[in-house]
């Protein structure tokens, strides 16, 4: 498969900085990855990504953070660890793909919006139940996705068959309120390495907080607190 | 049951969220194939979720805390293993052990990071990751307890020998794809059991059962993972090729180890089927059962305890298939010995000119 490179403006987008962040973010040594492509032709989801992975790799050693940050195939990566398995160089690719995606996160990229509003509809369910209510969280999606009626003919196999649990199964002693304070704290951690307050709390919004261990990275985090509005599909 | 005395093999068990709700029959069949094999569950107290795939894609201080509670949890059951059967739970616990355990060295980067190229002038500063996860528990993580899979427990603590044993009715003539799902063997160096690219643990606890394995190459191939609500899509076209790929390899069934996997291959069946379909290629209406169900089925446990009514895609017609194929074939061979008794019968009593049994021109061709 050819998959064209967008030009390279190494001249003034260079962020000299960058590799250095997702090396040390991701504890792998970026430097000793030399293209061969294992992680691309091993992953089922190169043919979605926009960017494939190794190029993805390539680019945070050029620097490119901008490229990398805004692409598509960071928040389609399915953790599925192929790439980790097979790098010759051990390097834990899979790793570098979430770090990018936090590093995203924090710069207020989200170009698959759903894939985003997933993990943050799930997360603020745990927050909520401190387990997952699928029910509850498929509703919950169903409705900030824009497309209620995709999974609405499962419903009924789901009935019949005694698996739409309708009542939360939450924990049976303190787990749910540890489990808030969980989130509650990584929310106000977030908040603080921001330097400022944020309008914007997990329980509240169905949107979690990125880590704030970069601050000056977290520059834009209005679209955070915003995942139902920036459906971009 | 009887032997559960005999043995004192007890570990603590996480069931995780997805087994009380859209993969019950996987929790319950588990229990029930554990309890007839001897191995002692107590379950976690007060469990809660691990985090799984979402909490990692947003942080991993976040994901490490939400696993690490269930650690501290299972520690009061006085067990130090905790099996669970989802691997999204297991990948969560065991990278949260992980991390923690690498992070009496302060920082995981240095050990791996031994280029110049990456020094991070920051790295030096940076608080560890248990500190971390620590501030946001806000009580000291453990070190302790260390999370294996329900397959690792059947297969490594119970042995393969000892299923085959226990079998009571084997699942002749069924030709099951084993199907391990991503990330139950992978990366290696986390999970620490069977082999990355062609595990087979699956494989021998259903030849145990009876059934037979087909080669399936696609073992360990991504099926789309949660990626069905965001992206139902991309789930659509990894699935559909899983499903072509057990199908051209003679499968009547595909086990699953992986409640993401059942779901995307059983209960939405119809949405991968209605992709294939317009692609111009063909539906599928081949069952995806729990493999703990199919070993469940061969130790001979009630089916009421193995939740087969909750499966979509009905297993009784796969079971009905092969038990026809196999009386068939026992049908078959019986003709066969009877022809060769009478051929070597006519070769004594005839002129001595008949061809000797077992010769080429009497075997027919594969
Ligand atoms: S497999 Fe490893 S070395 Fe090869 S391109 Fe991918 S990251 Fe680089
Ligand atoms: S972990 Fe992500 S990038 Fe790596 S092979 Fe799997 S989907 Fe592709
Ligand atoms: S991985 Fe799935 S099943 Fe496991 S606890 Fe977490 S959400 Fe729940
Ligand atoms: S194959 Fe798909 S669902 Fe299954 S383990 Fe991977 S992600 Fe889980």
């Amino acid at each position: 498969m050819h998959i064209p490179t967008p030009p390279l403006d190494l001249e003034h987008a260079r962020d000299a900085s960058f590799q250095a962040a997702v090396a040390s973010e991701s504890g792998q040594c970026l430097a000793s990855c030399y293209q061969c492509g294992m992680c691309t032709a091993g992953c089922a989801y190169t043919p979605d990504y926009d960017v494939p992975v190794h190029q993805v790799m390539r680019l945070v050693q050029l620097g490119l953070r901008e490229q990398v940050l805004s692409c598509r195939a960071i928040w389609l990566c399915a953790s599925c660890q192929a790439c980790t398995t097979r790098c010759p160089n051990n390097i834990d690719v899979a790793r570098v793909m979430d770090v990018l995606r936090h590093m995203a996160r924090r710069a207020g990229h989200a170009p698959e919006a759903n894939v985003k509003t997933f993990a943050d509809s799930f997360l603020a369910s745990v927050a909520r139940h401190g387990r997952v209510f699928e029910a509850g969280l498929a509703a919950v999606f169903a409705i900030k996705s824009g497309r209620p009626m995709q999974d609405a003919g499962l419903g009924l196999p789901m009935l019949t068959r005694g698996k739409l649990a309708l009542i939360p199964h939450e924990p049976t002693g303190n787990g749910k309120a540890e489990v808030a304070a969980i989130f509650a704290r990584f929310n106000r951690f977030a908040d603080q390495g921001a330097g400022r307050h944020s309008h914007d709390d997990v329980q509240r919004s169905g949107t979690p907080k990125a880590s704030a261990n970069t601050p000056k990275a977290r520059s834009d985090t209005a679209k955070d607190s915003a995942p139902t509005t920036e459906d971009g599909q | 049951m009887s032997d559960a005395t005999t043995t004192n093999l007890t570990l603590a068990y996480y069931p995780g969220c997805s087994q009380t709700g859209t993969a019950a029959e996987y929790d319950r069949s588990s229990r029930a194939c554990c309890a007839a094999l001897g191995v002692g569950l107590v379950d976690v107290p007060d469990w809660s979720c691990c985090g799984s795939t979402p909490a990692h894609t947003v942080d991993h201080h976040l994901a490490g805390a939400l696993a690490a509670r269930n650690l501290i949890q299972a520690e009061l059951t006085g067990h130090d293993r905790v099996a669970t059967p989802c691997p999204s739970c297991l990948a969560a616990l065991r990278t949260a052990s992980h991390h923690l355990a690498e992070d009496s060295h302060p920082n995981g980067a240095a050990q791996n990071n031994a280029s110049p190229g990456d020094a991070d002038p920051n790295s030096r500063t940076r608080p560890s990751f248990r500190s971390q996860v620590e501030r946001l528990l806000d009580r000291p993580a453990p070190l302790r307890s260390v999370a294996v899979s329900v397959l690792q427990v059947l297969v490594e603590d119970v042995g393969v020998e000892a299923i085959a044993a226990a079998v009571k009715h084997p699942l002749t003539g069924l030709r099951v794809a084993p199907y391990y799902g991503c990330i139950m063997n992978r990366p290696p160096g986390l999970m620490a059991f069977d082999d990355p690219e062609n595990p087979t643990a699956l494989d021998r606890v259903l030849t145990a059962c009876g059934a037979t394995v087909v080669d399936f190459p696609f073992k360990t191939e991504c099926c789309g993972a949660a990626f069905a609500m965001p992206r139902l899509d991309i789930m659509q076209r990894l699935s559909a090729r899983l499903l072509d790929m057990a199908a051209s390899c003679g499968a009547d069934a595909i086990a699953v180890a992986c409640p993401l996997c059942q779901m995307n291959l059983d209960l939405r069946r119809g949405q991968v089927n209605a992709f294939s379909l317009g692609q111009g290629g063909i539906g599928h209406a081949m069952p995806v059962p729990y493999f703990t169900q199919l070993l469940g089925l061969a130790l001979g446990l009630p089916e009421s305890g193995l939740g087969l009514d909750k499966l979509v895609l009905d297993l009784r017609p796969a079971l009905a298939a092969a038990a026809e194929r196999t009386a068939e074939a026992q049908k078959l061979s019986a003709q066969a010995a009877q022809a060769q008794k009478s051929a070597k019968a006519n070769g004594k009593n005839g002129t001595g000119h008949g061809p000797k049994p077992g010769c080429k021109e009497n075997t027919p061709c594969a």
